[in-house]
C-alpha cells in the first residue's frame, strides 16, 4: 500500500513536472502568432498583430506597445520574441517570463506605415477595455478618429461591457464612424451611423460625413441633411463661443478699467500709472507664490486668496502715497497730472525691472483654476470662468461700497460738488486720498487675476492702459455701470470682429470706432449731465 | 510775412535763438567737411548725424508747443504725424534703391519681394519722384490731422478726452504699421537707404547738408510759429486756451481756429519726421509708440510750454541727456531719471526752463526799473510819505 501510494505520488509529481515543462510545447494560437513576429515579413506581422490584439491575453498590450516603440526584439533563428523594457530588463513575449538577456542575433521587429496604422488600431482596441475610465475614453476617441474596420469587433465587445455613460457615447460614435466607412456594412447600419454622427454634431463628425465617399443614395441623402444640420448648429456654437470669449475679454477689460473708472471718473484724475498698479498686484502674487513654494508648499491652492488682500493693501498704500506726494498738488490741472503719472509709471516699471529682472516671472495656476470643461461644443477654461466671476464680485462689492458705506457717500458727495461737500464738513482731501487708494487697490487685485492669464513682466500694465482708458471713455466718466457696459461691449465686439478681420485689424477697427463714437457722444455712453460736466 | 511783422514778432530770446541755430547750421557742417579729421575743432560725422536728430526733435517739439502752449490742445499722438512724414520720405528713399537691393528688383523694394508682392501697391505710386514725396510729407500728416481734428473739434472733444483719443490714434497706427500686409515693411520698417536726390545718404557731405537743411527747417518752423502766435489769430488761440467757452460766446469759431493750428502743427511734425529718416537711416513702426509722443510732450514741458524757444531747447536738452545717460553705466537709471523729470517738472517747474527764466528776468527788470525810479525820485528831493509805524 505504502509503495503504491508513494508510486502514485511520484507519478503525480512527475506528471506535474511534465505539464509544467510541456506547456510551451503545446503552443496555442497566441504563441503561434507571437512566433510570427520573428519571420520578419510584413504580412506575417500584420496577421500576428490582429491575432495578438484579439487574444485577450494579458501580454497583448505590452507586446503591441513594444512593437510600436521598436522594443519588440525577434530572433529569426530560434523564433523567440522578447520585449525589452525601458529599464533594460527583458521578458519572453510568448510566456511573459523574464530572460537574462536578449541574444545578439535578435533585432527589432520592423514596421511600415500600413502596419503602424494597424498597431495604432490594435492599441486603440486593447485600451478600450482598460480599467481606467480616462484611458478607455481616449481609446474610444482614437478609434473614432482612425475608424479602422479592424477595430469594429473590439468596439462591439467593449460596448457590450461598458457601463460609463460618456465612454459608451464615445464608443457609439466610434462604431458609427467605422460602419460609415465599412464597405460591406448594410444600408440600415449606415443610416444609423449617420444619425449618430448628426447627434454628435461637431467639426469631426462633419469632416467624416463630408469625406465618406461613395454611398447608397439613401445614405448620401441622410448625410446631406445631417451635414446641413451640423453646420447650422456649429454656426450657433461658434456664436456662443465668440460670445463667451467676448465676455471673458470684457471681464479682463472691466477688471483693468474699474479702478481707473474710480480715479478718472470720480476724481477726474488721469492716472497713467494705473497699469503699473495692476503690475504691482501681479508681482505681489508672484512674491506670495514664491514664499509659499519655499516655505509652505501645501498652501499653494490658497495662494490667490492670500494674494488678493495683500495686493489690495500694497497697491492701495502705494496709491495713497502717490496721491499725497504728487497728485494733490496737481488738482485742476488734468493734463499735468497725466504727464506726472506717466513719469511715475516709468519709474515704477524700472523699479520693478531692477528688483525682479526684465524677464517674465512664473506665476502658477492653483489646481482649482487649471483645466477646462466642455459645454456643448465649446471648451471653457476654469481660469477664465473664475476671472469672470471674480470681476463681477469685485464690481458688486464696489457698487455696494459706494452705495452703502460712509466713505462711499462722501466720495459721491465730493464727486458731485466738491465745495458743497467741503462746506458740509467732509474732509475732501482725506476722501481724495482714500478714493485714489481704493482705485489703485482695485487695480492691484486686478493684477492678481491677470497674473493667471498673462505674462507677469514689468510691461504688464502698459498693455492694459490704453484699453482701460478706452473702456472708461466709451462707457462714460463717473459712472460704474457705464464702465461695465463699456467693457463687455468692447470685449464682445472685439471677439466678433476677430474672426472676420483678424486679431490686429479687429483691434484697430475697435479703436477707430471708439474715436468716431466719441465724436458722436463726447462724454461716453452714460454721460453725467449738468453743470459739473463743463468744469 | 512783412518785415514789420517779422520784427514785431521777434523779441530778444527769439533773436538769440535764431542766430544760434543759424550759426550751428553753418559752422557744424563746415567744420565737419573742411577741417582735417581728428582736429580739435572738427565735428565728427556721427555727431553731425546725432545733432541732426536733435534738430528734427526740436521741430517736433515746436509743433507740439504751437498747439499745446498756445491753444491748449495736448496731443499725445504727435509722434504719429512725425512718423507718417518719416514714412513718406522713407518710401521715396526705398524707391531710390532700385535694383541695388538684395533681390535686385528694379521696382519692388526688398521686403515686398520677400513677401511675394507681384506688383507695387497703388499707394506707393509716385514716390519715386522727390517732389511728390515732399508733397506727401506735408499732405499725409496734414490730411490725417485735418480729418481727425474736424471730427474731434466739431463735436467739442477737449482736454483729456482729446489727449486719450490722439493716443488711441497713434496706437491704432502702430498696430497697423506692424502688419506685414499693410505694405510698409511691417516690423522692420523701411531701411537700407542708398541715396537721396542722387547723393549717397551715408556720405559726409550729404549728412552735413541734411544737418544744415534741418537747421533751416527749424528756423523756418520757428518763424512760422512765431508769426502765427504773434498775429491776431494767435491772440484768439490764446483766448481759446484760457477760456474756450467764452471765446465761443464772443463769436469766434473755436473749432476752425483749432483745426487750422492742429493741421499746421501736424504738417510741421511731418517735415521733422521726413528730415529725421535720412539722418538715422531707418523708419519703423516703433516711432508710432504712444510712449514716444508723450516723451515729446515732456520736452516741451521741460523747456517751457508757450515759449517756442523753450520747446526747441527742451527737445535738445532732454535728448542730449538721454544720449549721455543711456550709453554709459547709468543706463539702467535712465528711465528713473526720465520719470523723475516728468514728475519734477510738472510739480516744481510748471513754466519750464525758459518760462521760469523769463519770469525771473521780468521780475529783476521790474525791480531795477523800480530802483531807478526810486533813485530818480530821491535826486529830485521828493521823499515818499512814511507809513505809520
Amino acid at each position: 500500500m505504502p509503495t503504491n501510494l508513494s508510486a502514485r505520488f511520484c507519478t503525480f509529481v512527475l506528471s506535474l513536472f511534465l505539464i509544467a515543462f510541456a506547456l510551451p510545447a503545446f503552443a496555442g494560437p497566441f504563441e503561434d502568432a507571437v512566433a510570427k513576429f520573428a519571420n520578419d515579413d510584413y504580412s506575417d506581422t500584420e496577421e500576428a498583430i490582429g491575432v495578438v490584439a484579439g487574444s485577450g491575453n494579458k501580454l497583448a498590450f505590452p507586446i503591441i506597445s513594444a512593437l510600436q516603440d521598436g522594443r519588440l526584439m525577434a530572433d529569426s533563428d530560434s523564433k523567440k520574441v522578447y520585449i525589452t523594457g525601458a529599464d533594460g530588463k527583458s521578458i519572453d513575449a510568448a510566456t511573459g517570463e523574464p530572460v537574462a538577456s536578449v541574444p545578439d542575433s535578435a533585432s527589432a521587429v520592423r514596421l511600415n506605415n500600413r502596419l503602424r496604422r494597424s498597431v495604432d488600431a490594435a492599441i486603440g482596441s486593447l485600451t478600450l477595455q482598460s480599467p481606467d475610465i480616462g484611458t478607455r475614453l481616449q481609446a474610444a476617441q482614437s478609434v473614432f478618429k482612425s475608424h479602422e474596420e479592424t477595430a469594429l469587433e473590439a468596439v462591439d465587445g467593449a460596448l457590450a461591457k461598458e457601463t460609463n455613460k460618456s465612454v459608451k457615447a464615445a464608443l457609439g460614435d466610434a462604431r458609427a464612424a467605422i460602419l460609415l466607412f465599412k464597405p460591406d456594412a448594410t444600408e440600415v447600419e449606415k443610416l444609423e451611423a449617420v444619425a449618430t454622427l448628426k447627434a454628435r454634431g461637431d467639426q469631426e463628425a462633419l469632416a467624416l460625413l463630408t469625406g465618406m465617399g461613395d454611398q447608397p443614395a439613401s445614405v448620401t441623402k441622410a448625410a446631406a441633411s445631417a451635414i446641413s444640420s451640423i453646420q447650422s448648429s456649429l454656426a450657433v456654437w461658434s456664436t456662443v463661443q465668440n460670445a463667451w470669449y467676448g465676455l471673458s475679454l470684457g471681464s479682463v477689460l472691466l477688471l483693468a478699467a474699474i479702478g481707473l473708472a474710480i480715479t478718472f471718473g470720480v476724481m477726474g484724475v488721469i492716472n497713467m500709472a494705473h497699469g503699473e498698479m495692476v503690475m504691482i498686484g501681479a508681482y505681489t502674487t508672484f512674491v506670495v507664490q514664491e514664499v509659499i513654494r519655499t516655505r509652505y508648499p501645501g498652501l499653494f491652492d490658497y495662494s490667490l486668496l492670500i494674494a488678493v488682500p495683500l495686493a489690495f493693501v500694497v497697491a492701495g498704500a502705494i496709491g495713497v502715497l502717490i496721491e499725497r506726494s504728487i497728485i494733490r498738488f496737481l488738482y485742476g490741472r488734468p493734463l499735468e497730472t497725466l504727464l506726472a503719472t506717466w513719469g511715475l509709471s516709468l519709474v515704477l516699471q524700472q523699479a520693478v525691472r531692477t528688483m525682479f529682472g526684465p524677464t517674465n516671472r512664473e506665476v502658477g495656476n492653483p489646481s482649482w483654476m487649471s483645466g477646462a470643461f466642455e459645454l456643448g461644443q465649446i471648451t471653457i477654461t476654469y481660469n477664465r470662468l473664475w476671472i469672470l466671476v471674480f470681476t463681477l464680485a469685485v464690481f458688486a462689492i464696489l457698487l455696494a461700497m459706494l452705495r452703502y458705506t460712509a466713505l462711499g457717500l462722501e466720495m459721491r458727495a465730493v464727486t458731485q460738488n466738491r465745495r458743497m461737500a467741503a462746506s458740509m464738513g467732509i474732509a475732501t482731501s482725506r476722501v481724495d486720498a482714500l478714493t485714489f487708494g481704493l482705485g489703485s487697490g482695485i487695480a492691484g487685485i486686478a493684477g492678481v487675476a491677470l497674473s493667471q492669464i498673462d505674462n507677469v513682466s514689468p510691461n504688464l500694465g502698459q498693455s492694459y492702459i490704453i484699453d482701460s482708458f478706452m473702456v472708461v471713455v466709451f462707457g462714460g466718466v463717473g459712472n460704474l455701470w457705464g464702465t461695465l457696459v463699456g467693457a463687455f461691449t468692447l470685449g464682445i465686439a472685439n471677439k466678433f470682429l476677430e474672426p472676420v478681420a483678424g486679431a490686429v485689424l479687429g483691434k484697430i477697427a475697435i479703436l477707430v470706432l471708439i474715436i468716431l463714437f466719441i465724436q458722436k457722444r463726447p462724454r461716453g455712453l452714460f454721460a453725467l449731465k449738468g453743470r459739473a460736466v463743463e468744469a | 510775412m512783412t518785415p514789420h511783422m517779422l520784427t514785431r514778432s521777434l523779441d530778444r530770446g527769439a533773436t538769440i535763438f535764431l542766430l544760434v541755430v543759424a550759426a550751428l547750421g553753418v559752422l557744424i557742417p563746415l567744420s565737419n567737411l573742411l577741417l582735417p579729421a581728428g582736429s580739435f575743432l572738427q565735428v565728427p560725422t556721427y555727431l553731425v548725424a546725432l545733432w541732426g536728430k536733435y534738430v528734427c526733435y526740436a521741430i517736433l517739439a515746436l509743433s507740439i508747443d504751437l498747439i499745446w502752449g498756445y491753444c491748449g490742445i495736448l496731443s499725445l499722438g504727435h509722434g504719429a504725424f512725425f512718423a507718417l512724414g518719416g514714412y513718406a520720405m522713407g518710401m521715396y528713399l526705398m524707391r531710390q534703391i532700385g535694383s541695388r537691393g538684395v533681390y535686385g528688383n528694379p521696382v519692388l523694394p526688398d521686403f515686398m519681394v520677400f513677401l511675394n508682392y507681384s506688383k507695387l501697391p497703388w499707394y506707393w505710386y509716385g514716390f519715386d519722384m522727390f517732389w511728390f514725396a515732399a508733397l506727401m510729407v506735408l499732405f499725409v500728416p496734414g490730411l490725417l490731422a485735418f480729418c481727425f481734428g474736424w471730427l474731434a473739434f466739431r463735436s467739442r472733444v477737449t482736454g483729456v478726452y482729446l489727449s486719450i483719443i490722439t493716443q488711441a490714434m497713434t496706437y491704432a497706427l502702430l498696430l497697423a504699421f506692424f502688419r506685414n500686409d499693410f505694405g510698409f515693411g511691417g516690423n522692420n520698417g523701411l531701411t537700407d537707404f542708398k541715396d537721396i536726390l542722387g547723393f549717397n545718404v551715408q556720405a559726409e557731405g550729404t549728412r552735413a547738408a541734411l544737418f544744415a537743411l534741418s537747421c533751416l527747417a527749424l528756423i523756418l518752423s520757428f518763424l512760422i510759429c512765431r508769426s502765427v502766435v504773434s498775429s491776431k489769430l494767435g491772440k484768439v488761440l490764446i483766448a481759446i486756451r484760457d477760456a474756450e467757452s467764452r471765446s465761443r460766446f464772443l463769436g469766434y469759431r473755436v473749432e476752425s481756429y483749432k483745426l487750422f493750428v492742429f493741421t499746421l502743427s501736424a504738417c510741421m511734425a511731418g517735415v521733422a519726421g521726413a528730415l529725421y529718416v535720412p539722418q538715422v537711416g531707418i523708419i519703423n513702426p516703433s516711432e508710432f509708440a504712444p510712449g514716444n509722443s508723450i516723451e515729446a510732450v515732456i520736452w516741451v514741458a521741460v523747456g517751457g510750454r508757450g515759449t517756442l524757444v523753450g520747446a526747441a531747447l527742451g527737445a535738445v536738452v532732454v535728448n542730449y541727456a538721454k544720449t549721455l545717460f543711456t550709453s554709459g553705466m547709468l543706463a539702467p537709471y535712465w528711465l528713473f531719471m526720465l520719470g523723475a523729470l516728468f514728475i519734477l517738472v510738472t510739480l516744481l517747474l510748471p513754466k519750464g526752463i525758459v518760462g521760469t527764466f523769463n519770469a525771473w528776468w521780468d521780475q529783476s527788470k521790474e525791480k531795477s526799473v523800480a530802483a531807478a525810479s526810486a533813485s530818480a525820485a530821491a535826486e529830485d528831493g521828493v521823499t515818499e510819505p512814511k507809513m505809520a509805524e
